[in-house]
């Protein structure tokens, strides 16, 4: 394989020169060589534990779904071929998600502009963070719970479902929304917060030496550098809404389908009830009333695509601003 | 182009630097300062284990520097400035001048003040909670510290050691840099002349002519410092502060930067930190010796690499070229 060179030197073709040489693990210590094999095993098996997930729930979902469940509303029956698709819970599923991101977002990207970017007095900012990680940390039911005690104050009748009788019952898009965002709001948080941080400060002196105010540098020079880590972090946050079910059981009212509240149009809908693929899934399953597995198997296929369209998609954005503003070039400095 | 002529167009071009763009108070005022010459900075006491030499005749060089220096005005005037971080001072009761058509070099070992230094003359130090300064620095007259910080920076530019252009276009790299705060958002037709003209003087031009609206983080590390030093110099500052601006960048790059500080200084004054004393020795006309803070040495090129007059310059410029 090797060629020798004028000055008596052997050397590697040059276009199949792979790696080079490195020192073989044959030759490490047991316990680093049980480390990397546990490493090894630990990936694989995740790994063969994902493929189970998905390619189980692709095979039901293929053996099931029908694109009529897509299109068609619930009914309410005994038997599974009668009690007809999911449309409601898929729209539920998106306006809870929309709702919840739209609330979201300002809320933690704001906070976390505050945090990285003024953070004074210490001792606030210190309780702002660790307030969001009490918010992270609470169970969503626990949230759910809590949620429910706020909707159901009689002052905040306007924003649910309300009985003839005058019995605030604190169920709507609008109430499960609003604790939604508080679960979508950590890991959006995070995630801007981190790419704040790791924005090199000389970027923003560099704003500030041109004679820009903090609020210039911030519009026109940080959130532009953080935006795949917003959009990061809005994945994050949907996949979290999407995955939810407690909370759309106590405060979505877990209806078969949309039942608005009044007859606005918008305001009717989001003061209303409805389910979502999640409680869908779960009122079919054995589990739940078992009404028709079939269709929880459909329906629960149908989330996991929507995850991963959605990551797919995000992903696809996040790359596409960076390769359109070259922050991923090798060596840039963002 | 061999160094000597880089140094001598310059200088042409500073002779036939426009007049007008010297303002009229400016020009009174400078009128009313007495010494027009650099300021001679009070020299501190430093332990000199060897009398200092006596001067020798000034070489050709260094008298054709100081005619240079002799051209432009007092641009800034630093009094007595130092600067603490907290209890240790980094910046010891330094003064110094800066004129316009004229390049300063602020050299020194590592941690000798000289980015402090730097930063202070367009009050970023500010920005470090810990930091305090004391003495005046003077920007056409006016104490800076009486002028708004974004006033003040915009008259005072910076260019820094890592490029970082802003993820945005080219054009819009130095679009940013001319926007007025409050005003609506000028059109791109009315801020292109302007931009073009500032990627022009910092040598990019024809290189992106075709890609204004490109990433400017696609660009070499090159392309980006000299983007970062046009995004600097198009609000048309008076004075251009560059804190070792070639220190990430290739032989070739750096000396595309090496002329381009040539040819600013000719409305400019331009302060250069570096740690390469032959670049110093190539771009500056005056230089600034700094150690642990102090400022001990200040002169004209020639005189501070060929005759310094304190030990340790000589012992650091000694290193660079014997
Ligand atoms: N933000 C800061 N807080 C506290 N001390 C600082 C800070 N910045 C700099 N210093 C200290 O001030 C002194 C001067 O630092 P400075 O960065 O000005 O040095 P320098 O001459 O630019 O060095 P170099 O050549 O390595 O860049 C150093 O001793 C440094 O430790
Ligand atoms: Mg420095």
């Amino acid at each position: 394989m090797s060629v020798s060179s004028p000055y008596g030197i052997r050397l590697r073709p040059p276009m199949k020169s792979g790696p080079g040489r490195r020192s073989s693990p044959l030759h490490w210590r047991w316990t680093d060589r049980l480390a990397l094999a546990f490493a090894w095993i630990a990936g694989l098996g995740l790994c063969a534990i994902a493929a189970a997930i998905v390619l189980y729930m692709g095979y039901r979902g293929v053996q099931y779904l029908r694109p009529s469940l897509l299109v068609s509303r619930p009914e309410v029956s005994l038997s599974q071929s009668g009690s007809g698709g999911f449309l409601d819970p898929v729209l539920g599923t998106l306006m809870l998600t929309a709702i919840g991101i739209v609330l979201a977002a300002p809320l933690a990207i704001g906070s976390a502009l505050w945090i990285a970017e003024y953070g004074r007095p210490t001792w606030l900012a210190r309780i702002v963070e660790s307030s969001i990680e009490v918010v992270a940390g609470t169970p969503d039911i626990v949230i759910a719970l809590f949620g429910l005690a706020i909707f159901q104050l009689p002052l905040l009748a306007p924003f649910s479902f309300t009985a003839s009788g005058g019995g605030v019952f604190g169920r709507s898009f609008l109430a499960a929304g609003s604790m939604m965002s508080l679960i979508a709001l950590p890991p959006l948080f995070t995630a801007t917060r981190d790419g704040l941080q790791a924005v090199p400060d000389h970027m923003r002196e560099a704003a500030f030496a041109l004679g820009k105010t903090k609020i210039a540098t911030i519009r026109a020079v940080l959130l532009p550098s953080v935006r795949s880590n917003i959009a990061t972090g809005v994945t994050l946050g949907i996949s979290r809404i999407i995955g939810d079910t407690a909370i759309v059981v106590f405060l979505l009212g877990d209806t078969p389908r949309l039942e608005p509240q009044g007859s606005a149009p918008v305001t009717g809908l989001l003061r209303g009830t409805g389910s979502t693929l999640t409680s869908y899934v779960f009122d079919n399953s054995p589990a739940g009333e078992g009404g028709a597995p079939q269709k929880a198997y459909a329906a629960a296929f149908v989330l996991i695509v929507f995850v991963l369209g959605l990551n797919l998609l995000v992903d696809r954005i996040g790359r596409s601003h960076a390769d359109a503003n070259g922050l991923n070039v090798a060596g840039a400095v963002v | 182009m061999s160094p000597e002529e880089m140094l001598l167009d310059p200088l042409r071009l500073a002779a036939e630097a426009e007049p007008e763009r010297i303002q009229p108070q400016r020009r009174i005022h400078a009128a009313e300062q007495p010494g027009q010459g650099p300021v001679v900075p009070p020299v501190r006491t430093i332990v000199l284990d060897r009398a200092p030499l006596p001067a020798p005749p000034p070489s050709e060089r260094a008298s054709v520097r100081t005619q240079l220096a002799g051209a432009g005005p007092e641009r800034l005037r630093l009094e007595e400035v130092s600067i603490d971080y907290g209890p240790k001072q980094a910046v010891k009761s330094v003064s110094l001048s800066i004129h316009q058509g004229e390049v300063l070099a602020l050299i020194g070992p590592s941690g000798c003040g000289k980015t402090t230094l730097l930063r202070t003359l367009n009050r970023l130090t500010e920005l470090t909670p810990s930091a305090s300064r004391a003495g005046r620095i003077m920007l056409d007259g006016e104490d800076i510290h009486e002028l708004p910080d974004t006033t003040l920076r915009g008259r005072v530019a910076m260019v820094f050691q890592q490029p970082n252009p802003f993820p945005m276009s080219i054009f819009d790299n130095v679009a940013f840099a001319l926007r007025e705060q409050s005003r609506k958002r000028p059109r791109r037709r009315e801020l292109e002349p302007q931009v073009i003209e500032a990627l022009r003087r910092a040598g990019l031009y024809e290189e992106v002519r075709d890609n204004l609206d490109g990433p400017a983080l696609r660009l070499s590390g090159g392309q980006q410092q000299r983007l970062c030093i046009a995004r600097a110099i198009a609000p048309r500052p008076e004075v251009l502060l560059m804190d070792e601006p070639c220190s990430a960048l290739d032989p070739i790059s750096t000396k595309t930067i090496e002329k381009l500080i040539g040819e600013l200084r000719r409305d400019l004054a331009v302060v250069v930190v570096t740690h390469n004393l032959a670049q110093a020795h190539r771009i500056a006309d005056k230089v600034a010796f700094m150690y642990l803070g102090d400022l001990i040495e200040y002169g004209s090129t020639a005189q501070v690499f060929d005759e310094p007059r304190a030990t340790r310059t000589r012992d650091y410029v000694g290193g660079a070229f014997g």
